[in-house]
């Protein structure tokens, strides 16, 4: 973080968030409704044949990975297609790289609040799962947390694909090669013991593999062995991943 | 003190040199012109002044700070109407300043009322709560100076400020430029047309390729390249017509164009008078020389880009 402060970044979040305000019904929605379109069609839907998982029901297997999945998306969408946005089409970088900002102000800025909208997302969504009585106390406090360190590990990933991307349309094989594939196979739907070895090792090394065990294991009060190496995991990616990507994308906009 | 001060400035991208090697010495409280044709190396020049673009080579001085170690002060004490408007589409006319007060840690309270000030000082006021994309050109325009002076800057970077502007639009925009430099304010200002460069500018220098041909203020620039006058012989294309005026000159200093002659010097008009009368000319025409002669005398005629 060489030459980013406090205040800079702090200005750069403001505008990002003074935006999301002025539409924040629109933007509060999905995270609201979606959880009941999964939690009834999977949860009770295909609950119904599946009855137990792990020795608990269908529902609450997977309405902690729901509230994960948001967590990965709505920070890699917003690092990805709105912060390319904001730097290719709209020139918001340029004109605030005018001011006293530097670049590594606006990016933190920018993965930051990613992260926080991931936060606030996942949120959002806990309300419902609680409704549905899907969630225990106190361990799913910690749920905002998660959510913020996992938002900043994804929110990293995507702004490291904005710096390599040339044209907006090639986003597109991001989230068909990397966010698809995490979304099926990450012990979200199913345990990740139903995989083939090989498939696990992979599987093992995905950052939503790690996002859900621990969203998992603060929503049921019940953590999984793997926890603590998850917690090293996304601890040590929230910031690493961010730094890296603030680095290559600081070298594209700097000329 | 100067405002600016440049000593072997560079800019290089890969293997193109934008930049190359040019010194400045901008006086504080002038309005000072950087002309020269397309890819002259204005803008890449004007990035680097306002500390966002770091050189490739030179020291570079803006406002006594050190450009490549106290960039942050350094924007924070400018103000930059950039080539391209860059208003944020996400944000109202109103919004668009205060927001971008926050970025130069202007009180929240302060900022309204300087955005507010402003909408007035640039005839804003009645498209306060308008979205960008409702704006004509010239609005936006005015919108980006506004957002520009939301640090009460003490230098002014504009890079042509009035492309695709209407008359009436460019003439309130001199205006204000003259207001604000009679303010106290130090004013760098990139442009293509040279009436404006001529009326605005206190000293310009010309670059091209990357390079200065020429400085100095506009009426000595004049003066030392042209003369006072210049005298055009219009004829239809004919080599053999063109010749024998070029012949008749004897020497005075000229451009010969396709379809014309033009003749620069003093006390032209005898000279008008005798050519006119031996020669088959379809009309000529004494005029003043103005600072468009002389930067098509420095720079050529071959198009650029
Ligand atoms: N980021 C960049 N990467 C590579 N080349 C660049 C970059 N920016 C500018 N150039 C090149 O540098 C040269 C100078 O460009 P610059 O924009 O400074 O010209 P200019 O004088 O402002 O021209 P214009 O009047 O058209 O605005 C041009 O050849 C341009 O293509
Ligand atoms: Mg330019």
């Amino acid at each position: 973080m060489t030459d980013a402060t406090a205040a800079g970044v702090r200005a750069m979040v403001g505008r990002n968030f003074e935006v999301y305000k002025k539409t924040w019904k629109v933007n509060a929605l999905p995270p609201l409704a979606e959880p009941f379109l999964y939690l009834i069609a999977m949860g009770y839907g295909l609950g119904a044949l599946i009855e137990e998982v792990q020795g608990i029901p269908y529902i609450r297997f997977i309405a902690p990975a729901i509230v994960a999945i948001t967590m990965m998306q709505t920070a890699f969408m917003e690092t990805t297609y709105s912060s390319y946005v904001r730097m290719y089409f709209q020139k918001t970088w340029d004109a605030v790289m005018a001011t006293p900002l530097t670049p590594t102000d606006i990016l933190w800025g920018e993965v930051l609040w990613a992260a926080f909208r991931a936060t606030i997302n996942a949120a959002l969504m806990s309300l419902v799962v609680a409704a549905f009585g899907l969630l225990s106390y106190p361990t799913a406090f910690l749920i905002p947390v998660l959510a913020f360190a996992i938002g900043m590990m994804f929110a990293g990933i995507g702004l490291y694909v904005s710096s390599r991307v040339r044209v907006i349309d090639q986003f597109s094989y991001a989230f068909f090669l990397f966010i698809t594939p995490q979304f099926l196979f990450s012990g979200t739907f199913f345990p990740l013991e139903q995989l083939p070895d090989a498939a696990r090792a992979v599987a093992v090394a995905l950052p939503l593999t790690h996002a859900v065990q621990l969203v998992r294991g603060a929503a049921l009060g019940d953590w999984p062995d793997i926890a603590p190496w998850s917690v090293v995991y996304v601890a040590v990616a929230a910031y690493v991943v961010p730094a890296l990507a603030v680095r290559t994308m600081r070298r594209r906009i700097v000329h | 003190m100067t405002a600016v001060q440049a000593r072997g400035l560079t800019k290089r991208f890969g293997g193109l040199t934008a930049v190359d090697g040019i010194d400045l010495d901008i006086p504080e409280g002038v309005c000072y012109g950087l002309l020269g044709p397309n890819g002259a190396g204005k803008t890449t020049t004007i990035r680097m002044i306002q500390a966002v673009s770091p050189p490739s080579d030179g020291r570079l001085t803006v406002l006594g700070l050190d450009a490549a170690t106290d960039g942050r002060t350094l924007r924070g004490r400018v103000g930059v109407v950039p080539q391209e408007d860059n208003l944020d589409p996400d944000f109202t006319v109103r919004d668009n300043l205060r927001i971008y007060a926050r970025f130069y840690n202007v009180p929240g309270d302060q900022a309204d009322a300087r955005a507010d000030e402003l909408l007035t000082f640039l005839n804003l006021e009645e498209k306060r709560d308008a979205r960008i994309d409702e704006l004509s050109g010239g609005m936006k325009r005015r919108l980006v100076v506004a957002r520009s002076l939301m640090n009460d800057p003490k230098m002014l970077i504009l890079d042509e400020p009035t492309t695709g502007l209407d008359p009436q639009a460019r003439h309130a925009l001199w205006d204000t430029i003259r207001r604000l430099r009679r303010q106290g304010k130090t004013i760098l200002l990139t442009t293509h047309y040279m009436d404006e460069a001529e009326m605005l500018c206190d000293e310009l220098v010309v670059i091209d390729r990357g390079r200065i041909l020429e400085h100095g203020d506009p009426r000595g620039l004049i003066a030392k390249h042209c003369g006072s006058e210049a005298l055009e012989f219009v004829t239809d294309e004919d080599t053999q017509k063109m010749d024998a005026i070029v012949a008749a000159l004897d020497g005075v200093p000229h451009e010969r164009l396709p379809d014309r002659v033009v003749a620069y010097g003093s006390g032209l008009e005898g000279l008008q008078h005798r050519i006119r009368d031996a020669h088959d000319v379809d009309e000529s025409v004494l005029r003043r020389a103005t600072l468009e002669d002389v930067f098509l005398r420095l720079t050529g005629r071959a198009l650029r880009d």
